[in-house]
């Protein structure tokens, strides 16, 4: 089942690249959704409460270098691979309407990074985890190369410029997070069998003055992949170079594989390196949560606004794991899963005001919302769970965090609680500025097409359901974090459903 | 050794039957050259040839035989070593076919050049004595020197084979000169002789003992081309005939290593503490000179002659450490480097033919919608060369890092990493010319739009518009480019393979 997951969408995207153009944006939606069919009846199956690996598959890959192709499910991951499933049946669906050139290559390059990005999600043996976060740059490094948009007429890079300079940021990080990884391996080994199995290693505990410098090596590597302040310098050249329908996954999951990295692995193999750098992570949270707040609300195009908003979401879910307390960390893996369901129709958005306007300038646009009252509204709920208005699963994912945060930071939580309130200023000067103002002419405003909104409106209703059910994803998660964040403070931390209740 | 009796040292000939069939297969090549008018002969003999060397020394598969008075020793290193040579010379003959240098220099000399340089490789990996080494070394050298200057009518040839015959001249001698003294100091020209004199005396407090290692490791770092040793390498290789420059950058590379190996492990076995760290540095300079190098590159052929200094220090990593493991994942890396380097230069090859851009980068411009399977296998080199997940390229670099580790040279293995970022530099600079065309610049680069241009020798005029079609370069293309992925995601026959030649030294 779990190998189904895994490979599905490659299955497809293997095949796309011999049927005929007319057909394979669909054959790739069928497969993205075959895949998240996949992902839902795993999920039905998922035993509720339980802190253990489940659906596990190990067996040995290279046997010489101790490598095993290892995969499971637990609290930590099962709404990723959910989120991953969702966006991407969302931006293939997206692609799959409109005009892509070479399109058998585009949706297996899709299809391809789905795999790549869900392998790095379900990966439970170390090494496999580094391959899976490698692979996943590549399909993108093509589709943003590829199929990207050409700045240099704006004095910005060419799109495969952009790309380049994504790759090796990226790959800074995470080539030296493999160096750290087999020094992990076989440190911790100390001459016996080497094995990468992330469970075994974490049992098998590691000497600080190595945990010191290995843990810097794993956190470059997630924390440019999220991006976060000082390391985010290929984001706004990717971002203005990527296609839109890749920036929907792009944005809305592969940040998160980056936090994920931070709860799967570094916590329970470097504890003591993490309590002993909590406060750098944390100052370098905060300044992503300030820095993008400001960028934000300063910027005229609205893929930047997208993306520095993401650069300060992405803050706060590092601060909130980095509380080290479990609802801090519960916290932010129900971010996780909010900011993907939040950033990813909005570039859907952003896509459908671009077409439409022929601009990517907030100052250009305006009064959208004229004759489009469906449109309006499903931005409108995207915007304001975008500021975390109270009601939605935002709103709870950022209690938890600044709770967590609070009872472990309290400096660090007061210094936080501003993101939220610039993040009401950056997502209503967006809304404004595109749905209201005064109409710029010849641009007509006009209600969302049917195909767009057959994609949105799911995506929507994700949020809204989130909203009232958010106990979904918090009482599946907390068995795993409460292990991942014990390894951390060496005691369970007490449940955090106590909080919730005085929440709802 | 023999100095006591006069007797000649029995010959096991089956043990030198490889040896034999080369050199038999040399001579009627060579024969097959003068005698026949016909020009097809030679490589079906050449491939003949190999074809039989290659089951003569798998028939020795875990013999490990000591030959002629301990001289030569075939063991799983040494026939590993060879199978990759072979396997490379096999390849650089289907590049030839129909290649303008081995027209002009005859077809008879050219196969029989090749197989020559082959036996000498053959001889390189068997050597375990400083003489069958040295002799070893000329024997594979020379014809290549040869074959470096067959593309008559072209200066960078002449050029290349001249300068490679002066700057290997330089080599072989220094590497001489640090024989004799090893000679000097430990009175044994045999490896397990000299480790016994070594291990008496001590390699750090003998002068002369320590001068000749330094004279041969310097001559050895130029045959890998280890910086600062690797001057030669990107004129060379930039201007020999290009299947040569693929048959140089895999075989040449992989003989050398192998005695680098067996000199080392071997013969200063006792010392391994001594020498290690004048190895990893020099491993470190080769990953930093050669990245760096590669990176303002337009000829292809450089870019890969830069490439593998930076690969070679790679490799050397795995001799570093010194450790079974080492050893093992740089055989590895060799076999893998054999696949991600033919792929490229197959592709090189076919470009060269069809457009007039020689080897210049322009020549793999839009090559994706041009000659998708071609651009599809150039893609899948750069991408295993820069390391990248689900090739063979990675998991030959998680073989040297976890050796690295093991044996307490992270710092080189961060190095590794460092480099090979860096490397992406250029190595995506290739894979974006093929498949991210700048728009305004699609309209010079279609072939044959444009007139020659300044640097382009007429010789680069494009000679066979259907080479990208042609099975005997788009067949080593695709097949190389496959079997990196393959042992990208099944790695463990190769790893196997790689264990079993390491552990023969262990």
């Amino acid at each position: 089942m779990i190998n189904a997951l895994l490979w599905t969408p490659l299955a497809f995207g293997v095949v796309g690249l011999f049927l005929p153009k007319k057909v394979v944006g669909w054959w790739a939606t069928a497969g993205a959704v075959a895949t998240l069919a996949i992902g839902v009846i795993m999920a039905f199956g998922f035993h509720n409460g339980q802190a253990g690996l489940q659906d596990t598959v190990n067996t040995t890959w290279i046997s010489g270098l101790g490598v095993n192709y290892s995969l499971g499910i637990d609290g930590l991951n099962l709404f990723l691979v959910l989120l991953t499933a969702v966006l991407w049946v969302g931006g293939i669906a997206f692609a799959a309407f409109r005009e892509q050139e070479r399109p058998q290559a585009f949706f297996f390059l899709m299809l391809a990074a789905e795999t790549a990005t869900m392998g790095s999600f379900l990966s439970q043996d170390l090494l496999l985890f580094v391959l899976f976060f490698d692979l996943m740059l590549v399909p993108f490094y093509f589709l943003f190369g590829a199929w990207g948009a050409d700045r240099s007429a704006e004095g910005g890079p060419t799109a495969p410029q952009a790309t380049l300079k994504m790759m090796i940021y990226t790959l800074i990080g995470s080539l030296l997070m493999l160096v750290g990884a087999i020094a992990t391996a076989i440190i911790s080994a100390d001459g016996g069998h080497i094995t990468f199995s992330i469970q075994a290693l974490s049992e098998q505990g590691l000497p600080l003055g190595s945990q010191q410098w290995i843990f810097w090596f794993f956190a470059a590597a997630f924390l440019v992949k999220m991006p976060a302040f000082l390391v985010h310098g290929w984001m706004p050249d990717a971002y203005r170079a990527a296609p839109l329908p890749v920036l929907v996954v792009f944005s809305g999951v592969l940040a998160k594989v980056g936090a994920y990295g931070f709860l799967r692995v570094v916590l329970p193999l470097f504890p003591e390196a993490v309590s002993q750098f909590q406060t750098i992570i944390l100052l370098v949270a905060l300044a992503s949560i300030l820095y993008g707040s400001v960028m934000a609300f300063t910027q005229t195009n609205l893929r930047l606004i997208a993306g520095y908003s993401s650069v300060a979401q992405l803050g706060f879910i590092t601060a909130g794991i980095f509380a080290l307390r479990a609802d801090g960390s519960d916290g932010a893996i129900l971010q996780m899963v909010n900011h993907g369901l939040v950033v990813a129709p909005l570039f859907i958005i952003i896509a459908i005001l671009v077409e439409r306007t022929g601009t990517e300038d907030l100052r250009s646009m305006g009064g959208m919302a004229m004759r489009a009252p469906v449109f309006a509204a499903l931005f409108l709920i995207v915007a304001l769970a975008t500021l975390a208005m109270p009601g939605s699963a935002n709103f709870i994912g950022e209690f938890y965090i600044l709770n967590g945060l609070f009872q472990s930071k309290i400096v660090f939580a007061i210094i936080a609680i501003s993101g939220v309130a610039m993040s009401a200023y950056y997502a209503l000067r967006l809304y404004q500025g595109t749905m209201h103002n005064r109409k710029p002419d010849g641009v007509a405003s006009r209600e969302i097409s049917l195909r767009d909104g057959v994609i949105l409106a799911p995506l929507v209703l994700c949020i809204l359901a989130l909203a009232l059910y958010p106990q979904l994803i918090l009482h599946r998660a907390d068995p795993s974090v409460q292990q991942s964040v014990s390894a951390v403070t060496g005691e369970g931390s007490e449940s955090s459903d106590a909080n919730l209740a005085v929440n709802k | 050794m023999a100095g006591e009796s006069f007797n000649a040292p029995h010959i096991d000939y089956a043990g030198i039957a490889p040896l034999i069939a080369l050199t038999v297969g040399l001579v009627v090549i060579l024969m097959s050259g003068v005698f026949s008018t016909t020009k097809r002969w030679a490589p079906g003999l050449a491939v003949i040839t190999l074809g039989a060397t290659a089951g003569l020394l798998l028939w020795h598969w875990n013999d490990n035989l000591s030959l002629v008075a301990g001289a030569l020793r075939v063991d799983n290193l040494a026939i590993s070593i060879s199978l990759i040579a072979i396997a490379s010379a096999f390849a650089a003959i289907l590049l030839s076919i129909r290649e303008r240098a081995a027209e002009e220099a005859g077809h008879g000399e050219y196969y029989a050049l090749l197989i020559g340089s082959v036996l000498g490789m053959v001889l390189l990996a068997e050597a375990e004595n400083l003489v069958t080494f040295f002799v070893a070394i000329e024997t594979l050298s020379i014809p290549l020197y040869i074959l470096c200057a067959t593309n008559l009518r072209r200066e960078g040839s002449l050029e290349s084979g001249l300068k490679y015959l002066i700057v290997g001249s330089l080599g072989s001698a220094t590497l001489l000169y640090g024989m004799a003294f090893i000679y000097g100091g430990t009175g044994s020209t045999d490896f397990a002789g000299i480790a016994h004199g070594i291990e008496a005396k001590g390699m750090l407090h003998d002068p002369l003992i320590l001068i000749g290692i330094a004279l041969a490791t310097v001559g050895l770092a130029f045959k890998t081309s280890i910086a600062p040793f690797h001057q030669w390498t990107p004129d060379v290789y930039q201007g020999a005939p290009t299947p040569i420059t693929s048959f140089m950058a895999v075989a040449t590379k992989a003989a050398a290593f192998a005695v680098f190996i067996r000199f080392f492990v071997v013969a200063l076995g006792p010392e391994t503490g001594d020498w290690q760290m004048g190895l990893a540095i020099l491993a470190a300079i080769s990953i930093v000179v050669g990245n760096v190098g590669a990176i303002r590159q337009d000829s292809l052929k450089r870019l890969l002659g830069y490439s593998g200094v930076a690969q070679a220090g790679y490799m050397l990593g795995g001799l570093v450490v010194a450790t079974e493991k080492g050893v093992s994942s740089l055989i590895f890396y060799l076999a893998a480097y054999l696949f991600m380097n033919l792929a490229a230069f197959a592709v090189i090859v076919a470009r060269e033919r069809e457009t007039p851009f020689g080897d210049d980068i322009r020549s793999v411009r839009g090559l994706g919608s041009e000659r998708a399977v071609l651009a599809w296998s150039l893609t899948i080199s750069m991408l295993a060369l820069a390391g990248l997940p689900a090739t063979a390229g990675f998991i030959g670099k998680l073989y040297l890092i976890e050796a690295l580790v093991e044996g307490s040279y992270t710092w080189l293995a961060v190095f590794i990493a460092v480099g090979t970022m860096i490397s992406l530099a250029y190595y995506l600079r290739v894979v974006a010319a093929m498949w991210m065309r700048p728009e305004n610049e699609v309209a010079a680069s279609g072939p044959g739009s444009t007139p020659a241009i300044a640097g382009a020798s007429p010789e680069a005029d494009p000679v066979d518009p259907e080479a990208g079609r042609r099975w005997y370069l788009v067949g080593p293309a695709v097949f190389a480019a496959a079997a990196t992925v393959f042992f990208g995601v099944i790695p463990q026959p190769l790893v196997d393979f790689a264990t079993h030649a390491g552990s023969s030294l262990f």
